[in-house]
């Protein structure tokens, strides 16, 4: 992770929604091929910094930018290079696993070669080769949300978002997932990822942690535990967010 | 055009995957067309006569015999009292009665002159005006022919008289159904276009695949695109699927230009998907563009002209109607399919639509955020 | 908000029973409050629905005939025919389209519904009258609306038949009929007697069977369902509270539509309020049945809401009666309409607001309509069961 190029950088983005300031003056950088850790309690304003920087929300005032394009009037450029997986699982659950796939691809510009060799490439190395024709709506959560990841990375994106991946998936496909997210981070994609899981936090390069929508700490997980004095990220994650007004 | 070829391969085969709403699409429509028509049968006639008859004399049994016979009334009964004759009339057993005084037969042939009691259930107000019409029509006949028979007939020949030769035109028979089936395929076609549409892009907020959308690439026009031609196409195959049942089932067939007729239709449903795509980008639970979309519908159907014609209504409702897509609508079917009417005739029309296409079309492109 | 206070008010009085299941059934009652409270866009509609039909029928509705456009040719251009003339355009039935001289232009004029009628006076109309003493005059309509052609030309013949008598100088005919019409009910004809029950089981059928049938299937969509159903609550009543609100908001809406019907139509209630509300309640309770069956049914949000609207409102409209007249109908149609409830609830409702009957007058729809709601609602019960397991 010698690779210093910026990826993602953010200078005072603010969100407000009437009286409440969801975001509040943060900045930031990310690096490529770096897997960065959005950390904070429920509420912190994760989530719409999130939205902001996929060009879903527009910032109330600050600057970003996100694979060189301008989170202000460069939104659809944004969208072309990045990639993103929600908490809430968004594939069509009604379409087959290889449609899903070739309907994602297709609309990311794919030809048809590359639609082809690239589903069926994703297919086998996701073990789900009998699956490919069945609803997705049929598949576990586990696998569906590792289709989701897939996905959403079939179009070599600079950055890919994502949004508790993890959430409600067994101990033994977590694993699986990270495994996945590392491969990625190895080919050089951004991997930014917002989670509740701490020790999830230790398999990060870099944290940030998020509290009443400021960011309290940034850095790796190892410079965090020492400047808090703490043993674990649980005990640093504890120690910021009680200071917390409205997280919950 | 190579997203919007993925947005539609996937459109299709979502609406194809879900077989309930596809039948619910295509069989309902049909069915309904097949049985309403014979429902919404607005011909005054069976309407249920009660007699009263006080005077039993050859004159009153004549009448009676006439009236019945014109087709309009269906005798349920003798009364001998008018009390009795009323209690059925408010259990809804009886719509009129005919009360024949004693002395009927007397009086008209000394005194020339007579009076008749009719009393009518008139909460249906349509159905009283023009069943005491009818009776009126019937008696003002009964009593000429006793009048041609009675009189010389020289005496009436130096009276002048003025006839009246009436012709119908487009529909000589006066066929209700002529009438209704064009306006019942165009409420169909409606009804099925608007929902499904409304119902689309909310279901997408809804389940949350949306969010996934938003993120990519596509261009908002295509994503728009990509659900109007869908509806597009399947509102077409119910238009023609509602054409075929018309003509095998009420032997109607367009005697107007069939190509103007689809011309129409094809701008018509951009303007309905319109209306539901622009209802679908404001509400947020498929629930809400439902009764949205249900409150435009109720208000459009029941002001398109298909019960009661537009030119009855009242300045307000008029000005109402102009700015209803129903009623256009419902007005080509019937000019193109009965009238024999050709693009001339509809170019007004046509003009209209697409004015109304244009709008809802790029309100709703305009409305769709990806960014908020 | 109102409900709420209504609620808690309720609640003290639960209390004191120290009925566990009741305060439970009464969570479950607020959520569902709550549920629809909140969506306030959902909530317009169906309070404005009512009035926004009650004005729609009550108003723009009618068949009167008024300022329809004809054309006029005169061939003849004497005294006679102009004076004719000119007692039609004195009519206020009629609107003479000046631009339309010939024969030739007719069709195109009926064929862009410029004109609904034509009167054509050939051209010794005078002559013919005055030596002949009979002279013709062709009327064409535009019979593609049956009725209104039929109307438009027994309004003309009237004028005709008028100047005739004019003619003749007043002299009285013999053997002359008068009938003597009483129209009862309603004197003046008007429109609002026979549609006001009508609207009103339209917008029952509307708010009790569509509402409760999407916003079950809407849990069952979500997921959220399952959550209630493990809850210690018996299912059935968790079924159950989502009907309540409906059941007040659909009481809410006849309350409404009978006060629009009373201060702005004028047309009163001339049997018994209470006796009204109460058949409005079976009524409203046959529907939410139905409803509960359509969700124990269905699956999707989308299903559930076609089956409701095409399947149960459009029948609703046909076979209530008060669009259009049942004894019309084929005999194997008139049998259906027996087993739609709308059907009955329209003539209580009629029976009760127009006629001023009492329930000795409706007692027979009545059962009928309790024996509709018990078989909904016991095959509800058993499909509901034969899910569960």
């Amino acid at each position: 992770m010698t690779c210093t190029e910026t990826v993602i950088s953010t200078e005072k983005l603010t969100k407000q929604f009437g009286d409440f300031v969801a975001t509040n003056e943060i900045t930031f950088e990310v690096y490529k091929g770096e897997i960065f850790g959005f950390l904070g309690a429920n509420g912190a304003g994760k989530t719409t910094a999130m939205r902001m920087l996929c060009g879903l929300s527009r910032p109330t005032s600050g600057k970003a930018t996100v694979a060189g394009f301008d989170v202000y009037r460069q939104t659809e450029q944004i969208k072309q290079h990045i990639g993103y997986m929600s908490q809430k699982f968004s594939l069509y659950e009604d379409l087959t696993v290889q449609e899903n796939i070739r309907f994602f691809g297709g609309i990311y510009g794919l030809d048809n070669r590359q639609l082809r060799s690239k589903s069926d490439a994703l297919i086998e190395r996701l073990g789900l080769e009998f699956q490919a024709k069945k609803r997705v709506g049929d598949l576990p959560l586990g696998w569906k949300q590792k289709l989701a990841f897939s996905v959403a990375l079939l179009h070599e994106p600079n950055v890919l978002f994502l949004d508790e991946p993890t959430g409600g998936v067994d101990p033994v496909t977590r694993r699986q997932f990270w495994a996945m997210i590392y491969e990625a981070a190895g080919r050089g994609i951004t991997m930014f990822v917002t989670t509740h899981y701490m020790d999830e936090a230790e398999y990060c390069n870099r944290i940030s942690i998020m509290v009443d929508g400021r960011i309290e700490a940034l850095g790796t997980p190892a410079l965090l535990k020492a400047q808090l004095n703490e043993q674990s990220m649980d005990g640093v994650f504890y120690q910021l967010a009680r200071k917390a007004k409205n997280s919950g | 055009m190579r997203t919007i070829r993925f947005l539609l391969q996937k459109e299709f085969r979502q609406i194809f995957r879900n077989r309930a709403i596809l039948m619910l699409i295509l069989v309902m429509p049909v069915m309904q067309l097949i049985i309403l028509p014979f429902a919404a049968d607005y011909e005054i006639k069976n309407i249920n006569l009660s007699v009263v008859d006080h005077d039993h004399s050859p004159y009153s049994r004549l009448l009676i015999s006439e009236i019945t016979a014109s087709g309009y009334f269906k005798l349920q009964g003798y009364h001998t009292s008018v009390k009795a004759a009323y209690g059925l009339i408010e259990e809804g057993r009886a719509d009129l009665v005919l009360e024949i005084p004693r002395g009927f037969e007397r009086n008209l042939i000394r005194e020339g002159e007579q009076t008749l009691f009719i009393a009518i259930n008139a909460i249906n107000g349509t159905k009283a005006g023009l069943g005491g019409a009818y009776l009126t029509e019937i008696i003002g006949n009964y009593s000429r022919d006793i009048r041609v028979a009675q009189v010389e007939p020289m005496r009436f020949s130096t009276l002048p008289t003025v006839e009246v030769i009436p012709s119908n035109r487009f529909n000589p028979m006066l066929n209700y159904q002529y009438f209704m089936v064009p306006g019942i395929l165009a409420i169909l076609l409606t009804m099925v276009g608007g929902f499904l549409s409304a119902l689309n892009i909310v279901k997408e907020k809804e389940v949350g695949t949306i969010e996934q959308i938003n993120v990519t690439p596509i261009r908002k026009h295509h994503f728009i695109l990509g659900k109007l031609i869908p509806f597009w196409i399947l509102g077409n195959v119910v238009f023609t699927l509602g054409l075929l049942v018309s003509w095998l089932i009420y032997g109607i067939f367009p005697q107007g230009s069939i190509a103007a007729m689809y011309g129409f239709v094809w701008v018509y449903l951009l303007a309905l998907l319109g209306f539901g795509l622009l209802v679908s980008t404001y509400t947020d639970t498929q629930q809400q563009a439902m009764f949205i979309m249900f409150f435009f519908m109720m208000v459009f159907i029941l002001m398109g002209g298909l019960f009661t014609p537009i030119d009855s209504m009242p300045g307000w409702a008029q000005v109402i109607s102009a700015f209803n897509p129903v009623s256009y609508l419902v007005e080509v079917m019937r000019m193109v399919i009965l009238k024999g009417s050709g693009w001339k005739a509809i170019l007004p029309h046509l003009g209209a639509i697409s004015g109304f296409a244009v709008i809802l079309n790029g309100w709703a492109v305009w409305n769709y955020r990806k960014t908020n | 908000m109102g409900c709420f206070i209504n609620w808690r008010g309720k609640q003290k009085t639960v209390d004191s029973y120290q009925l566990k299941e009741v305060k439970q059934f009464a969570t479950f009652v607020k959520k569902e409050f709550l549920h629809v409270l909140r969506d306030r866009r959902t909530l317009f509609i169906l309070i404005g629905m009512p009035i926004a039909q009650i004005l729609i029928f009550g108003f723009a509705l009618t068949n009167e005939i008024k300022n329809t456009r004809i054309a006029i040719i005169d061939h003849a251009k004497d005294n006679a025919s102009r004076h004719l003339i000119g007692r039609i355009a004195a009519s206020n039935y009629f609107r003479i389209q000046e631009d339309i001289m010939d024969e030739d232009r007719l069709e195109t004029a009926f064929q862009t519904s410029d004109i609904k009628l034509a009167l054509v006076f050939p051209a010794n109309f005078e002559d013919n009258l005055s030596r002949q003493h009979h002279a013709q005059v062709q009327v064409i309509a535009d019979a593609s609306d049956p009725n209104s052609a039929t109307t438009l030309t027994n309004y003309i013949s009237a004028i005709i038949r008028d100047y005739q008598v004019e003619l003749s100088g007043q002299m009285p005919l013999p053997y002359q009929i008068t009938p003597q019409i009483r129209m009862l009910y309603n004197p003046q004809l008007r429109g609002a007697p026979n549609f006001v029950p009508g609207v009103i089981a339209l917008v029952l059928m509307l708010v009790s069977v569509m509402m409760t049938a999407i916003s079950i299937v809407k849990e069952k969509e979500t997921g959220t369902m399952e959550v209630l159903l493990v809850s210690p609550f018996k299912p059935v009543w968790v079924i159950l509270s989502k009907t309540v609100p409906y059941l007040l908001l659909s009481l809410v809406n006849v309350l409404s539509i009978v006060l629009m019907s009373v201060f702005v139509l004028q047309v009163p209630v001339e049997g018994n309020w209470l006796l009204l509300f109460a058949e409005s309640a079976l009524f409203i309770i046959t529907c939410l049945t139905l409803g509960i069956f359509i969700s124990i049914k269905t699956k999707t949000q989308q299903v559930a809401m076609l089956v409701s609207l095409m399947g149960m409102l459009l029948p609703t409209v046909m076979f209530s009666g008060f669009m259009f007249p049942i004894e019309n109908m084929p005999v194997l149609l008139q049998w259906i309409s027996n087993i739609v409830p709308a059907k009955w609830f329209y003539s209580i409702v009629k029976s009760i607001m127009i006629k001023g009957v009492g329930i000795e007058g409706v007692w027979k729809e009545t059962a009928i309509l309790c024996g509709i709601t018990l078989i909904l609602f016991v095959v509800s019960l058993k499909s509901f069961k034969i899910r569960l397991e």
